[in-house]
């Protein structure tokens, strides 16, 4: 690990101050990327700013038809939190299925999208959900927030306060894991709720991506039958040792309809 | 008296778990000497190319830097290259082709993780910084990473000395016989196999202490070794070129070896050597990274089969063909594995009556390949079961029916296979009615519709394998060219209270030596278990010893104990006889006692060792004092484990995912002295054969050499959630050669599984038309084979 | 920088460099070397130390992240007399170890399943142990000794 400042600061304003000061600054939250990512000297950033003292980051609620989750909070106090598995217990599941118990014991949900690893399972679970996330600086719909491989809306010095997830009718993640990082080899996120029917998919592209075929197929008749046969395409999907992409296009599919099961026995 | 808990053959707590428990355990890391510095080694990112310059200059002026050494240091030093341990002879004759492996590169680098430079600093944090300003000039050439394709023409040269990057080709058996049955045959089973390239992977990464005094003139060298001893002769006779005794090697407790810790790695010598240029204590500890690239990995075989059968399906002949990876460099035993523990094997538990092995050795750009759990032998089960197996389909034969029809049946014992090796004694057809009572094979096409009523395929795959353990009779490896002899050394130390100290060359990284050693010494001298402490890994404390690998520890190490405890027994009884005033002949010895037959006088073996070292009433004049007998075994055979697994699997066909649903093994380890430990042992060797069969492969990029799967972030390392709850048993027969008739449980697992799980997957798939299979079975790659059975089902 | 924090219920403060690892500081500064180093990555679970009372990786966590909390290491694991902890005995009983080097980490890991998971199934424990590597005991010995020591710390 290359050498680094390190600040710890109180407030959303102090840490935006040493973000914007600091010549090559990156904030940690639960650091359970960001850390192994230093480690092995992939990143060399000047300054490090630990949001972990910055109480408006904390804390779960529900308010009317939505929810509300910190970005400071952890995965596992999503998996286990009692509100989150009454409004949304796909996404309590989709939170205790990342990384592992030591991971989820650190790592954070801002954290997490803030990254935005293209296998990471939270920015399907936001753009499956419909979700917003709350910035120190303003609002940004999750159609918004994912850009690209590793690539957010967020700007330099900004910073993820909360995300609101719209409690939907039903939902399911199913992911299948990529068997040496367990990480999704294939994620999917499929929800049906006011908004109407999202489908995403994260670990099968360059970044998190929805499948609006089969959300269409889907509001007409939400059934595992009805995505049978659909398809993403191949061609711009990601190839490596344990999946080719026309592999990972067809557990897409395997998935989604899997996750449509799931989420019909589940509501 | 070893009590009903501890004796031979009970399951005796282990010694060695508390320091682990509590946190005291003290691993190569774990040790910090005054004023020592941090080395880190810069490894090459290219896997073929020429060096040109070396500036490592700005390394020096790095803060913290003590000093930064390369190749041509070594040579201006006389530091010579790291030595191979074993020489094979070529099938015309010559010797094989065995070039240079410098410690630091010299002129070229030949695999991605070749050490260029070390660099040495105050704190490790500043060496790798440091290590980072080096700047060398690289030509990149052409590298070759797949055996197969390194022996074709016109493909990159590893090394000069080795044309057409073949080390050696190798051959047993007799190749006019196998023709001869080839052309009687009813049916011939042919198969290609790739037996995939596997990394070690023990928990604790490689790590070295080196410190010179020089005051005494002395190097210590704590070091990850399975064998401190073959350490020290090797790094001091022919890379340091010091003298043997004025070095002090360490193993101290170590953190899995599975083979990978056996061998003398250029780390090591390079930390002792700059331990004396720079005045201080030196530490290295591999990252994992490292480990990956530079750990000497495992099989890596590409290999042509046939078996030759008359139409009731007995075994005639087999032909194998197999190029195996040598890697850049010859590691230590590297040559030894492809050959000598591979082609001996390949008679497995049958009657097979002529067999004929070609093995052709190749140099690659890729890291050495050395004796990884198993070594040689898990890769002649896969040949052999892979094999029979398919046989049995093909021939429309029952998986047992003709693995029963070809067993060594049990009263043909001591049995000479055509490839050199002499069975003392077994019995498969014994383990195999067990592992299938176990299964429950009777209730398996049931299960396997239950499973297709769910949407699963569910398959069952048998392996009944035989392996060579306890290495080896001396004069026999030296025949097939050891440099070096398989002996073990004990020895047996009663202090004057009766407490005793074992100590062995053997080295535990995990086995529980201390614990079976122990219970072994206490049952033999009737002392109490809690009074006897093995200790093992360090060239200080020790005579000599051969170290732990091959499932040898308790066959050779054991019976080296075995026979220095009959040497404290016989000097006890002449201790005893002039004690109690009787003859010699007539004392006799139980369970730490001595009597005089017929009698009620006795004295007890405490009493004794008091005596021998208070020798005030003893016969001085025909016996020296003390109690302190040491032993050197040489055993007159191999040792043959043998057993039966039968793999359950599920498939989903829809994802590829398989899953081992049931595993049962049982083996045939001889006299088990802690069947606790003995079914631990069983259980991680299967962990790692399943790992290969479904899981595990070390893959280099076949355009540049890049190590694909250089951490656990895409090398598959089995999980708890990976693996089922596993029934084991065991159905023995006493080795007939050593003094205990033990045979060794280490690499069982390992060994005989991988063709289970295959085959049972082939099994489930075979309605839909998959035939073969390669290792490992990953998600991606079965649900590939699926598609492409249903794409030439509907062609 | 200055940390203070609680590690094994003794105050500690120390002036460090901001890139130290917990596991660096435990190991090299404290001289806890109990808390052992299997990868780079965050993956292998060798470095599991209790962090205000949950399970994480030492090796994923800067010293400057543990400031003001309590950490719990293997060696605070077992009572002043010496008396092993449930589930220390429990993996020794079971014979859930063999070279020892995952150890620590697997039964710090462990107490915090148990704990998360109380009545847990060998799947649930299989699932929660993923983040823990043993290469030794193929995880047959560890699951009967992380069920053993949950019925041991639920007797306690």
């Amino acid at each position: 690990m290359h050498a680094f400042e390190y600040h710890r600061p109180k407030t959303l304003d102090e840490a935006a101050a040493v973000l914007a000061r600091a010549e090559d600054a990156s904030p940690v939250a639960g650091g359970q990327t960001l850390l192994q990512t230093l480690r092995q000297r992939l990143a060399e950033p000047s300054d490090l700013v630990d949001l972990r003292g910055i109480p408006d980051l904390y804390g779960i609620t529900r308010e009317g038809d939505s929810l509300r989750i910190g970005a400071m909070v952890r995965h596992n106090e999503v998996a286990r939190s009692r509100e989150v598995e009454q409004a949304i217990p796909a996404l309590a599941g989709l939170a205790g299925g990342i990384g592992d118990a030591q991971v989820r014991n650190m790592g954070t949900l801002g954290g997490s999208i803030a990254n935005n690893d293209p296998a990471a399972d939270y920015p399907a679970g936001l753009l499956g959900l419909g979700a917003t996330v709350h910035t120190s600086q303003r609002t940004i719909p999750a159609d918004e927030f994912f850009v690209d491989m590793f690539e957010t809306a967020l700007e330099p010095g900004e910073i993820v306060r909360s995300v609101d997830f719209p409690i939907p009718q039903r939902a399911s993640y199913i992911k299948f894991a990529q068997p040496a990082s367990r990480f999704a080899l294939v994620g999917v996120m499929v929800s049906q709720g006011a908004g109407g029917v999202r489908v995403a998919v994260t670990g099968a592209g360059p970044a998190v991506f929805r499948v609006p075929d089969m959300e269409q197929a889907l509001a007409l008749d939400f059934s595992a039958d009805a995505i049978r046969d659909i398809r993403v395409p191949a061609d711009e999907l990601n190839d490596d040792i344990h999946g080719t992409p026309e592999y990972r296009a067809h557990l897409v599919t395997v998935l989604a309809r899997r996750a449509v099961e799931a989420a019909l026995n589940a509501g | 008296m070893a009590t009903a808990e501890t004796g031979i053959g009970k399951a005796a707590k282990r010694k060695e778990d508390r320091r682990f428990l509590t946190g005291e355990g003290r691993y190569t890391d774990d040790i910090d000497l005054p004023g020592q510095v941090y080395a880190c080694f810069l490894r090459s990112p290219h896997a073929h190319a020429r060096i040109n310059r070396i500036d490592t200059g700005p390394a020096r002026e790095a803060p913290g830097v003590v000093a930064v050494y390369t190749g041509d240091d070594l040579a201006a030093d006389g530091v010579g290259g790291i030595p191979c341990g074993w020489q094979i002879t070529d099938v015309d004759g010559q010797p094989m082709k065995e070039p240079a492996h410098p410690a630091l590169a010299q002129g070229k680098v030949r695999y991605v993780g070749d050490q260029v430079a070390v660099v040495i600093a105050e704190s490790y944090h500043q060496a790798k910084d440091a290590a980072e300003r080096i700047d060398v000039d690289y030509d990149i050439l052409d590298a070759v990473v797949s055996p197969a394709e390194a022996l074709e023409e016109g493909r990159p040269q590893v090394h000069d000395e080795a044309p057409g990057n073949q080390c050696y080709v190798w051959e047993l058996g007799d190749g006019d016989a196998v023709d001869d049955a080839f052309n009687r045959a009813a049916h011939v089973t042919r198969l290609d196999l790739v037996n995939q390239r596997l990394a070690p992977n023990a928990i604790e990464p490689r790590a070295a202490v080196a410190s010179y005094s020089r005051g005494e003139d002395q190097y210590t060298l704590y070091t990850t070794s399975q064998n401190p001893h073959v350490t020290r002769l090797l790094m001091s006779a022919f890379v340091l070129n010091l003298p043997e005794h004025k070095v002090r090697v360490v193993a101290p407790d170590v953190g899995g070896g599975f083979g990978s810790k056996i061998f003398h790695y250029a780390e090591e010598a390079v930390l002792t050597w700059a331990s004396r240029k720079v005045g201080r204590p030196i530490k290295w500890t591999a990252e994992r990274v490292e480990s990956f690239m530079s750990d000497a990995h495992g099989r890596d075989h590409v290999t042509h089969a046939e078996l030759a059968m008359d139409d009731s399906g007995k075994f005639l002949g087999m032909r194998v063909n197999t190029k195996a990876n040598l890697g850049a460099y010859l590691s230590t035993f590297a040559p030894s594995v492809p050959t000598i523990l591979y082609g001996t094997l390949l008679a497995g538990q049958y009657t097979t009556p002529a067999i004929h092995c070609r093995v052709t050795g190749v140099f690659t750009n890729t890291a050495p390949v050395d004796a990884y759990r198993g070594a040689g032998r898990p890769e002649a089960t896969y040949v052999v079961e892979r094999l029979v197996s398919a046989a049995a389909r093909e021939m429309g034969m029952d998986q047992a029916e003709i693995r029963r029809r070809n067993f060594i049946p049990r009263d043909a014992f001591p049995y000479q296979t055509p490839v050199a090796l002499t069975y003392d004694v077994g019995d498969y057809d014994a383990t195999l009615t067990e592992a299938m009572r176990m299964a429950d094979v009777d209730g398996f096409e049931a299960r396997r519709k239950e499973a297709q009523a769910r949407g699963k395929y569910r398959g069952i795959g048998y392996s009944t394998y035989i392996e060579a353990c306890g290495l080896a009779p001396s004069n026999i490896a030296g025949a097939l060219g050891a440099r070096a002899g398989l002996f073990e050394a004990g020895e047996v130390r009663l202090h004057p209270t009766g407490k005793v100290t074992v100590f062995t060359g053997s080295h535990s990284h995990g086995q529980g030596h201390e614990t079976t050693f122990a219970q072994i010494v206490a049952s033999r001298l009737g002392v109490p278990y809690e009074d006897v402490d093995v200790v093992h890994g360090d060239t200080d404390r020790i005579a000599f010893g051969m170290g732990t690998y091959g499932s040898r520890s308790l066959a050779v190490g054991g019976s080296a104990i075995m026979k220095a405890l009959d040497k404290v027994i016989d000097k006890g009884r002449k201790i005893a006889a002039h004690m109690l005033e009787a003859a010699e002949q007539d004392i006799e010895y139980d369970d730490g006692t001595y009597r005089v037959a017929g009698t009620d006088k006795e004295i007890s073996m405490g009493e004794i060792a008091f005596s021998a070292y208070v020798p005030h009433n003893y016969p001085l004049e025909q016996l020296e004092p003390g109690l302190d007998e040491n032993a050197f075994y040489d055993p007159t055979n191999f040792t043959y484990p043998a057993g039966s697994h039968i793999c359950e699997v599920e498939v989903d066909p829809d994802t590829g995912k398989v899953e081992v649903v049931n595993f049962t093994a049982v083996d045939d380890f001889g006299n088990v002295i802690n069947p606790m430990i003995v079914e631990g042992q069983v259980h991680g060797g299967l962990a790692q054969g399943i790992g290969q069969a479904l899981l595990e492969q070390c893959i280099y990029d076949p355009d540049s050499g890049q190590l694909v799967t250089g951490t656990y972030m895409d090398y598959i390392m089995p999980r708890a959630d990976d693996l089922p709850s596993f029934r084991v048993g065991t159905q023995n027969t006493p080795c007939t050669h050593n003094p205990l008739g033990v045979k060794g449980c280490g690499e069982a697992g390992t060994i005989g599984s991988p063709p289970a799980v295959i085959d049972a997957i082939i099994d489930a798939l075979s309605p839909l038309g998959v035939r073969h299979l390669d290792m490992p079975a990953t998600p991606v790659r079965v649900w590939q084979a699926i598609q492409d059975a249903q794409g030439s089902r509907a062609a | 920088m200055n940390v203070s924090l609680t590690v094994n219920g003794k105050a500690v403060s120390a002036e460090v460099e901001p890139r130290t690892l917990l596991v660096e500081f435990l190991r090299d500064e404290l001289g806890l070397t109990g808390t052992h180093v299997g990868c780079d990555t965050g993956q292998c679970g060798a470095c599991t130390v209790h962090l205000d009372g949950r399970a994480v990786k030492a090796c994923s966590v800067l010293v400057g992240q543990a400031d003001g909390a309590e950490v719990l290491t293997i060696e605070g694991l077992a009572g002043e007399d010496g008396s092993l902890h449930p589930m220390q005995a429990a993996f020794h009983e079971q014979h859930g170890l063999q070279c020892g080097f995952c150890t620590p980490g697997m039964v710090m890991a462990a107490i915090d399943l148990v704990r998360s998971y109380p009545g847990a199934s060998d799947t649930t424990i299989r699932a929660q142990l993923e983040g823990n590597l043993c290469r030794c005991t193929g995880y047959e010995n560890i699951v009967r000794a992380v069920r053993t020591g949950a019925a041991n710390m639920e007797a306690q």
